[in-house]
């Protein structure tokens, strides 16, 4: 009897348990950097909850593989990857030890939001590590240029349609009032940028080809000898040289690079040292995509101003 | 000349269909918006006799080009009958054999393969041998690739100076219901931290003592098995149970029987503290049959915990790693039972992008004689070329139970090629 009583009170319980969980619930997202978490902020709106592994102001290719991110993707629906084997170092495992088939490499809810942008720098010869730590699939800092902002936003829409069939419309709304703020807001980071066309800059790491493909940039060296090498005394003195000679007046960082060298550098060809964050969270302020994009490109501008490059 | 004849019939074969498709198409467009029906029969029925004279004229000078090929050619069908791919090498042939699919797919599902080198050299008195001078200590070739939508296997072998060995071969089921993982195969077994390492991925060039005399040193508990292991849910922290059932017949364990299985079993518990740092501690237990006779066992009990701290803003440049592991042995050597203890100590510190240094401590009694303590003590130096080789020197001071003490240079050379893996955590 009393067997009877307490398999009625579980089963009480369990029903109840269903009945709290809302039938239509909330799609569970987990990107692996936040700009991919920002992306799908915007078209997912409240229909999905979105989580997400590097933050924005570390190096995404060093993340660490912490078993904390396990759990969160345990219960992830959709994984959200930048893909270009940006994330090759740190993933996978964490991938494999999810136990969560729904995000496997292959299954539905892995998603690889490379696949509709406009990539850079896709090796056209054999690659040897003798370059450095190439990406054999193309530049993955491929979300620095709005446009493929918009593509890739456009994918996660009908990514999330086709996980929640009833959101369809929702989410379609949701990305073309985005679509719009950033075609707006592309107007006006074109029209400041557009008195710099042309303007040589030397960057830290090769973040940025997409974003200076966009607006103009002419980049004419790195402060890495090779991609993932860090700086060497004589490739310093080489950069130094052909700075000085081409008039180089600004140098990018990434807020995760030490700026020692960047400011010796900064020092002797007199070029302005600009720390400026490649991603949604670089920077406190940065909070989602479009603001990104506004806080560097005023960053941007006014360095420029202040250096007296044009 | 065999490949003439047949390029030569074909392209007739060619001309005809085109000849006969090219009357065909205007044939049927005429019909349609033709309203006056008389004409178009007649045009029709003319076409017709055309098309027909045509084919004849075709059919006879085609039998006359083969029957002509035919006499030129001596009769070579048994040539012709061996697939254009296993011909004699002058002659290519018309089209390229299928055996079971397109060739060039093949190498799009060959595994990932990296091969990792680790070469030790050694300096300084070592009254008990120690390592050779010079050492291309092992050279191990993985194999790693998904095997279908439930799997995926991973093969380590390993190459040392004098043997060939596979270190691991397993498949993985991530994804089982009831959210288990399951590996089956040859693999590194979970009892603590260092055990589960491949010699490439530890920080010093050798196994701390305890290892070295209680879990069996570089091989471990290494062997045939199953492994399950779960993640248990909770709102806190990050915890995993691993269960693991092995043939028993390892460097520690010696099965007298076929059912006398060794089992090893761990609880990992892993919380962020902050997000630059964490604590991960794990316990973990072993018991088998070690062979002194039938019925005798060992049992193994660890606790470990690590502590690290790595500022996300300069993750490249610098970390902090402690660690230390406890591992008590029960050993049955009937009818005696000798109990052991050891342990070790270890800090790291990153103090540039390249440069690691460590400091490891070490103290263990011999498994059956722990009236004699091992103890010792590493300096540690490492530089990283690139993500894919470093280079580390080793300080080792070591006091050996029966008195003798040693003071050794150790340095090693770790070189990766092929595949990027995934970095270690």
């Amino acid at each position: 009897m009393r067997i009877l009583s307490s398999l009625r009170a579980g089963t009480a319980a369990l029903l109840l348990l269903l009945c709290a969980h809302p039938l239509h619930a909330a799609v569970n997202v987990v990107a692996s950097t936040e700009d991919m978490a920002a992306l799908t902020r915007e078209v997912g709106g409240d229909r999905v909850k979105v989580d997400f592994i590097g933050r924005g102001y570390q190096d995404p290719h060093f993340v660490e593989a912490k078993p904390s991110f396990i759990r969160t993707l345990a219960k992830a629906d959709l994984l959200v990857v930048v893909g270009r084997e940006l994330e090759i170092g740190w993933l996978p495992p964490l991938i494999l030890q999810s136990r969560n088939a729904r995000i496997q490499q292959g299954a539905d809810g892995y998603f690889d939001a490379s696949l509709t942008a406009k990539i850079l720098e896709i090796p056209t010869t054999q690659v040897t590590r003798a370059m450095g730590d190439v990406h054999p699939l193309g530049n993955p800092h491929y979300w620095l240029d709005p446009d493929n902002g918009r593509r890739i936003a456009e994918a996660i829409a009908t990514k999330l349609a086709a996980l929640s069939p009833p959101d369809a419309a929702y989410f379609r709304n949701r990305y073309a009032d985005f679509d719009r703020r950033v075609a707006e807001a592309a107007k006006r980071w074109d029209a400041a940028m557009a008195p710099y066309r042309g303007l040589k800059v030397v960057t830290y790491h090769r973040s940025w080809p997409n974003f200076c493909d966009r607006f103009g940039l002419d980049v004419v060296g790195y402060v890495e000898p090779k991609p993932g090498i860090p700086p060497s005394p004589r490739h310093t003195l080489d950069l130094i040289r052909e700075m000085k000679r081409l008039g180089v007046k600004i140098l990018l960082v990434e807020p995760y690079f030490d700026v020692k060298t960047p400011q010796s550098i900064g020092r002797e060809t007199g070029a302005k040292v600009l720390v400026m964050p490649p991603s949604v969270g670089g920077e406190k302020e940065i909070t989602d995509y479009i603001g990104l994009f506004d806080y560097d490109i005023n960053l941007l501008v006014s360095a420029i101003k202040e250096a007296g490059a044009r | 000349m065999g490949v003439l004849s047949r390029s030569t019939a074909m392209a007739v074969t060619l001309s005809i269909a085109s000849t006969v498709g090219g009357a065909g198409r205007p044939l049927s467009a005429a019909e349609a918006q033709e309203p006056a029906a008389v004409t178009s029969k007649d045009e029709l029925a003319g076409l017709r006799s055309q098309l027909e004279a045509l084919k004849e004229d075709y059919t006879t000078r085609l039998a006359e080009i083969e029957a002509r090929l035919d006499a030129l050619q001596p009769p070579i069908q048994a040539e012709a009958a061996v697939p254009g791919g296993a011909g004699p090498a002058a002659s290519p042939p018309a089209s390229l054999p299928i055996y079971g699919g397109a060739a060039a797919s093949s190498k799009v599902f060959n595994p990932d393969i990296a091969v990792i080198g680790d070469f030790i050299g050694a300096a300084g008195k070592s009254p008990g041998g120690g390592e050779p001078s010079l050492d291309m200590h092992e050279s191990e070739v993985s194999f790693q690739a998904v095997v279908d939508p439930y799997a995926r296997a991973d093969f380590f072998l390993t190459f040392g100076p004098d043997e060939v060995g596979v270190e691991e071969g397993f498949i993985t089921f991530p994804t089982l219901p009831g959210g288990l993982a399951m590996k089956v195969g040859k693999m590194r077994d979970a009892f603590g931290k260092v055990d589960a390492m491949h010699n490439h991925v530890m920080p010093w060039t050798d196994r701390p003592l305890v290892n070295r005399n209680l879990v069996g040193g570089e091989d471990s508990l290494a062997d045939a098995g199953i492994s399950v292991s779960r993640l248990i849910p909770n709102p806190w922290l990050f915890l995993e149970v691993t269960g693991q059932v092995y043939r028993g017949e390892s460097a520690v364990f010696k099965a007298p029987t076929r059912g006398d299985l060794a089992y090893v079993s761990h609880l990992r518990a892993y919380r962020d503290l902050s997000e630059s740092s964490n604590l991960d501690l794990g316990g973990s237990f072993a018991y088998g049959h070690n062979g002194v006779t039938s019925d005798s066992t060992t049992r193994l009990l660890g606790i470990d915990a690590t502590y690290r701290w790595r500022p996300l803003r300069r993750s490249i440049y610098t970390h902090v790693l402690g660690r230390g592991e406890l591992i008590w042995s029960r050993r049955q050597d009937l009818p005696r039972s000798v109990d052991a203890f050891g342990a070790y100590g270890y800090l790291e510190y990153q103090f540039a992008r390249r440069w690691f240094a460590g400091a490891r401590f070490d103290y263990s009694d011999r498994a059956d004689e722990p009236s004699v303590a091992d103890k010792g003590g590493s300096l540690l130096l490492t530089y990283w070329p690139s993500e894919f080789s470093q280079v580390r020197a080793q300080y080792r001071h070591t006091r050996l139970g029966e008195g003798r003490t040693t003071n050794e240079l150790l340095f090693q050379f770790l070189f990766a090629i092929g595949a990027h893996g995934a970095h270690a955590f």
